[in-house]
């Protein structure tokens, strides 16, 4: 709790759908099923900007299927879904809901996969300069023309240089995507989705098969990221990293959000450990 | 026995001939579609099974508007207007399917090639497109009114007379459309090597390796794709222009879907997403297949493989078997091709 933006979090009720002073994302009444299940079933959700927000739940509670729903990868059957931009003191709202996907992400809401896509066959650092936004190179007009987009491909390149340092991968800089180890393509991914400075990030699992020295590491850099102001949304399992970095947690069990709250918060509340009955997690709950 | 073969072969003109086809129009129209192709498939991941339909777009656009004698029927604007048949066939096949899955778009180039073959042969457009005799009409052709002839004479800068030696003479006319040709391939060549080293080319080739990826990153997948199949199409349809400058007529018979595979043959040869794969490709598949026909053609003349076993007139299909096979055992020990990346074949990708 570092700033004025989690701290505002300390006056929020801990109930689900519950109202935040200053969210960067809305959802309302999203519904997706699939067949008979209803995956996904979120009355109000609020995501606060500037704070670190874990979605948590059992295996199939549809987290996944919620963050392909609002990043526009999966269209649901309704609901809406908004994001609050701020700028220069202005802040003004867009409708999220019926968007494409790299429409979402060039609002800046950029998301990563729970099944890790790196692109195998193109270098780190190519898929480093590829996640920058709004290059001019990129478009055909200007391709031809190196030099219209030399420069800024020069500070691209400085920035990915930065960025693969901090995640430990300027040694397999020139080497394909597809050799590097599970556990690197993860903070490849993360660290491609950075260099379009999003304004929310959206992690599917990503501390998953990334192995314990580097986690640490992921840690503090969600958390840099945070204090740089970028607002983090993501799923974990995982749940000493969940209590130990998370401003604000929500509970999702069979599509529902049943819990949110602080972390002291969900593990004392009986819904959630309801939730997770039987399962290991709740041992460790008991725990925090 | 072997002692006897060797005499009876005639070394020279079995390499005369396979070396003068490689270099020849034919290698260069079909190294063209090829680099077209090469965009579509071998750097945005398109199966483009119609490419064909690229280059019939190019030939009939060109030789419909020139015979219709539309604008003065000026050849420069009857290129133009081949060129913007095949624009008008990428926007009919990408619009509707490329923002369905892979499979869709591979179906409808299927289709819409042999559409467009089968529509160009009807009896219907008989006065457009000539029907089943193609274009210039018959009379035409006595009457030399031809496309050709603006290209391969009036515009000829060459003299009259005859080029080079050994079994590598060609005529003027041969010679400038050659170098037309080859000419068209080097610039294609450029083309695709300054696109696929800008950031344009970073995003093809993302959306080669991952389109989910690509989008998340905020990259109009749906837009590279149409982008990629527009331009890989204009370069293909330029084969099919050059072609029927070549030829000197064009009719639907040079369209049918075995040239799509010969192309992809050629791409596969050579090795997909490389610069050089297409060239390499066309110059060695019209090797090979010159090669294997001479070769055949000259034991069977010599009475070396009996009438029994293999008549003349088989050659032209056993050649193309003797293709597959070696196509097969390329595809085992060299799956990157001729000249492609050793390492990106053998990233295994999912
Ligand atoms: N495309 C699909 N078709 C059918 N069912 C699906 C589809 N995608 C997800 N589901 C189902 O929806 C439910 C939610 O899945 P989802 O992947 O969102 O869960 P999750 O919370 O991310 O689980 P995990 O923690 O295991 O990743 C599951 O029951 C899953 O089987
Ligand atoms: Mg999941």
């Amino acid at each position: 709790m570092s700033d004025n933006k989690t701290s505002e979090l300390g006056n929020v009720e801990p109930t689900p759908g519950s109202t935040k002073q200053d969210p960067i994302l809305t959802i309302d009444d999203v519904v997706r099923s699939f067949g008979g299940l209803r995956a996904v079933d979120v009355k109000h959700l609020e995501v606060q900007r500037g704070t670190i927000t874990a979605f948590i739940g059992p295996n199939g509670a549809g987290k996944t299927t919620l963050f392909n729903l609002i990043t526009g990868f999966d269209k649901p059957d309704s609901g809406k879904w908004k994001f609050h931009q701020l700028a220069n003191a202005k802040s003004w709202t867009t409708d999220l809901s019926g968007l494409r996907p790299h429409q979402i992400a060039n609002k800046g809401m950029v998301r990563t996969f729970q099944l890790t896509k790196s692109l195998a066959k193109m270098t780190v650092i190519d898929n480093m300069l590829l996640g920058a936004a709004e290059q001019k190179g990129e478009s055909l007009r200007n391709a031809l023309l190196p030099s219209r987009w030399r420069q800024q491909e020069k500070t691209i390149l400085e920035k990915a240089e930065i960025l693969l340092e901090r995640f430990k991968l300027s040694h397999m800089r020139d080497e394909y995507a597809a050799t590097l180890s599970g556990g690197q393509r993860k903070l490849l991914e993360m660290a491609r989705a950075l260099m379009s400075e999003p304004k929310l990030i959206l992690l599917d699992e990503p501390m998953a098969g990334v192995n314990p020295v580097l986690v640490e590491s992921l840690l503090v850099h969600i958390q840099n990221l945070r204090d740089e102001g970028v607002s983090v949304l993501f799923i974990e399992h995982d749940m000493d990293a969940i209590m130990g970095i998370s401003d604000w947690i929500v509970v999702l069990a069979e599509g529902r959000v049943i819990a949110e709250g602080t972390p002291s918060d969900v593990s004392k509340n009986p819904a959630v450990i309801d939730a997770y009955l039987g399962s290991a997690i709740a041992e460790e709950l008991k725990d925090v | 026995m072997l002692m006897n073969l060797f005499a009876e072969i005639d070394i020279s003109k079995l390499f005369g001939l396979a070396i003068r086809t490689s270099i020849g129009v034919q290698a260069a129209t079909f190294a063209l579609a090829a680099v077209g192709l090469n965009l579509h498939y071998g750097y945005t991941g398109l199966l483009n099974f119609g490419v064909v339909a690229f280059m019939a777009a190019g030939a009939y656009g060109m030789a419909i508007f020139f015979t219709q004698g539309w604008l003065g029927g000026s050849i420069i604007l009857a290129i133009a207007s081949g060129l913007t048949f095949a624009v008008i066939i990428a926007l009919s096949i990408g619009l509707p399917s490329l923002r369905l899955r892979a499979d869709y778009l591979a179906l409808t180039t299927i289709a819409i090639a042999e559409v467009l073959r089968i529509s160009f042969r009807s009896q219907r457009l008989l006065d457009l497109t000539g029907g089943p005799f193609g274009l210039p009409s018959i009379e035409d052709r006595n009457a030399s009114v031809s496309f050709a002839d603006v290209i391969t004479i009036d515009w000829n800068p060459i003299g009259k007379g005859s080029y080079g030696t050994w079994f590598l003479e060609f005529d003027e006319k041969t010679l400038w459309i050659m170098i037309i040709g080859w000419s068209l391939v080097s610039l294609a060549s450029l083309l695709i090597w300054g696109l696929m080293r800008s950031p344009w080319g970073r995003v093809i080739k993302a959306i080669r390796e991952d389109e989910d990826a690509a989008r998340a990153l905020g990259k109009n997948v749906f837009s590279y794709k149409l982008q990629s199949l527009i331009i890989g199409g204009v370069i293909a349809s330029f084969a099919g222009i050059v072609r029927a400058f070549d030829m000197g007529f064009v009719e639907t018979q040079q369209f049918r879907p075995q040239t799509t595979f010969f192309i992809w043959t050629v791409l596969i040869l050579g090795g997909a997403a490389s610069i050089w794969g297409p060239i390499i490709g066309s110059m060695t598949f019209w090797f090979i297949i010159i090669f294997s026909e001479e070769l055949l053609r000259q034991m069977v003349d010599s009475g070396w493989i009996p009438e029994a076993i293999l008549e003349s007139s088989d050659i032209a299909s056993v050649r193309m078997v003797l293709m597959g096979i070696m196509l097969a055992v390329l595809m085992i020990w060299r799956p990157q091709g001729l000249v492609g990346k050793k390492e990106e074949a053998q990233i295994d990708v999912r």
